[in-house]
């Protein structure tokens, strides 16, 4: 067993760097029409570098990673809160229910224009379209969390002496969490979409931005740069609340 | 401990249920499945609805909420809370009753000492077998020390050999203790082993309450006589120990091995429920079983059941109506008996 869990990282990298290879020598043998248009793998490697020690990547990898970090946080809190209450409360769950299912299908990008027009383009802009964004999967999935816990677990702890209120934090929710981890998981990802997205079409600053004024230029070894940070910051987020999840679950769950 | 009394219980299931659990007590409502049992529990516990009055030492508790009833209640799939260790399970109750750090680890290393279960302690529940999950829910159900505990059907998910000791534990720590109890099962032997009176419950109702002499061999009216089934009685002519705790008793040509602790034999009772009936010669040994022929097949409301004669003997067997059609079975045909050796009650 040892040996198989060294062995195994080790083969997991090997298709990627099968396709690194591949990419390079393809990219260098003159197959495709020139390196403007596909720059070998240690171009952009270069160009990576280049643009880190400039600071261009830097400074607007930040400002994507605050625009993300501020909307996904206030959302996914947002979402979790207004989540419990309406798991556990039907009242609320009746009142919210309606409104919200007519705006969840809305795309989060949707609501671009109409944000443009009410808060301008500015700092905001991104940071509630990740908020809306962030919001909805968090909700939906903590109410289907808190709906799903067995009756007979609260009604023990109804007759071992607990208030509504402590079933609430010490059973509710504790047993919501793989359901609500799934939402931040999800969203993780698409935060960093949608914000891309959200910086190419509207704002001037940020990874998107940088990767729209690339392909202007017919930079596609900075365009491959920006397309590398975005796969990086969906993995690691996606990754962060996987091994959170773990962390706080996997010492009970059956599956885990 | 208080002594429990109901009146006039009603609601979508109970139908003007009056009953005592005298102080100490252990008494097993015994029904069939829907009859109502598991809903009675739930109104003495007060997590559902009803009309009528509900009092621990002629105090009414109608008004109090679940958790200031001080109830101890077993569900029948135990529901552990998943994401607590063993320890923490157990603690909750007195976790949320506010009790003292040091107070509440000696009461929780009390009972799991009680409850033999101590290296279990920092176990997740996905990692127990039914019998320990068993002992931490009952542990966990006490810890508060409360003043009546709720049993519903705390063994039926267990085999016969661990359901049985947990039984034989659960009447020393109840004895022990000294706690009133009420316990939930439609298993008649396991009724009869764990009561000290037993109530009889079916479609909502109290239909007959008692000592379990008095509801097996008195049943009072047509409704709990169907649901017991007359048990057939057999005197002992004579019998003789083959092994430490296990004997043949010979019954009007019948020899019949049955497990016996102590003193004399005089009667053998076996519920018609628990005669497997069976058209082809059964496999095996001998051991137990019988051939007969059917004289008499009596209908009722769910059941058929129906007399064989067994040598000098006549047998009362049941079968389910389905079953006893598809077997094609009538008076004068054979059939082959096997009485379970768990099941025979010697007396």
């Amino acid at each position: 067993m040892i040996k198989l869990n060294w062995i195994k990282p080790r083969w997991s990298f090997m298709p990627i760097i099968v396709f690194l290879c591949v990419w390079e020598v393809a990219a260098r043998s003159g197959f495709f029409p020139g390196r403007l248009f596909f720059p070998p793998f240690t171009v952009v490697i270069q160009e990576f570098y280049n643009l880190t020690v400039s600071g261009v990547l830097t400074e607007n990898f930040l400002s994507s990673l605050t625009r993300v970090l501020a909307g996904f946080s206030t959302g996914s809190i947002a979402g979790l809160i207004m989540g419990v209450l309406m798991g556990y409360k039907d009242t609320i769950n009746k009142t919210f229910h309606p409104i919200f299912s007519l705006l969840y299908p809305i795309p989060a990008l949707g609501w671009l224009p109409v944000l443009m027009l009410w808060v301008g383009i500015g700092e905001m802009l991104p940071i509630i379209i990740i908020f809306i964004c962030s919001f909805f999967p968090v909700l939906y999935n903590t109410v289907t969390g808190i709906k799903a816990v067995d009756l007979n677990l609260i009604n023990v702890a109804r007759t071992l002496g607990a208030s509504e209120k402590k079933i609430l934090f010490t059973i509710a929710l504790p047993l919501a969490l793989p359901n609500i981890f799934t939402g931040l998981r999800l969203e993780a990802g698409m935060a960093w979409r949608v914000i891309i997205a959200a910086e190419m079409v509207a704002i001037p600053t940020g990874i998107g931005a940088l990767l729209m004024k690339a392909e202007s230029l017919l930079r596609i070894d900075i365009v491959i740069v920006c397309l590398m940070v975005l796969a990086l910051m969906c993995l690691s987020f996606e990754r962060f609340f996987m091994f959170a999840e773990q962390r706080l679950t996997g010492k009970w769950r059956q599956d885990a | 401990m208080p002594e429990i009394a109901l009146y006039g219980i009603t609601n979508f299931i109970c139908r003007d249920i009056n009953l005592n659990v005298k102080d100490r007590e252990l008494l097993v409502l015994l029904g069939p499945t829907g009859a109502g049992k598991t809903t009675l529990l739930n109104v003495i516990a007060g997590l559902i609805k009803y009309q009528g009055t509900i009092s621990f030492n002629d105090s009414s508790v109608d008004n109090l909420p679940a958790r200031l009833r001080k109830v101890g209640y077993l569900f029948q799939d135990l529901a552990l809370f998943p994401h607590l260790d063993v320890r923490s399970n157990i603690a909750y109750g007195l976790r949320m009753q506010g009790i003292p750090k040091g107070k509440k680890a000696g009461r929780v290393d009390e009972l799991l000492k009680l409850m033999n279960i101590t290296h279990l302690s920092h176990r997740y529940p996905k990692d127990l077998s039914g019998g320990e999950k068993q002992r931490i829910a009952l542990a966990r159900a006490l810890a508060p020390s409360p003043h009546l505990l709720l049993l519903d059907e705390p063994f039926s998910s267990l085999d016969f050999r661990t359901s049985r000791y947990l039984m034989m534990e659960l009447r020393r720590i109840q004895k022990d203790l000294g706690i009133t109890t009420v316990y939930v099962t439609h298993n008649l032997l396991e009724a009869r082993e764990m009561a000290d009176r037993i109530g009889i419950i079916y479609d909502g109702k109290l239909e007959q309450i008692g000592l379990p002499q008095e509801v097996f061999f008195s049943p009072e009216n047509e409704r709990v006589s169907d649901f017991l089934g007359a048990p057939n009685v057999l005197d002992c002519d004579e019998y003789r120990t083959l092994r430490e705790g296990l004997i043949e008793v010979s019954c009007g040509g019948m020899k019949i091995v049955a497990s016996h602790d102590r003193g004399e034999v005089r009667k053998i009772i076996i519920f018609p429920a628990y005669i497997y009936v069976s058209k082809e010669k059964p496999p095996g040994p001998s051991l137990n079983r019988f051939m007969g022929v059917i004289t008499e097949i009596i209908p009722s409301e769910f059941l058929t059941r129906f007399r064989v004669k067994v040598a000098e003997r006549t047998l009362l067997a049941e079968l389910n109506q389905d079953m006893f059609h598809d077997m094609g079975l009538k008076v004068g045909s054979d059939v082959f008996l096997i009485l379970k050796l768990k099941w025979i009650i010697t007396i």
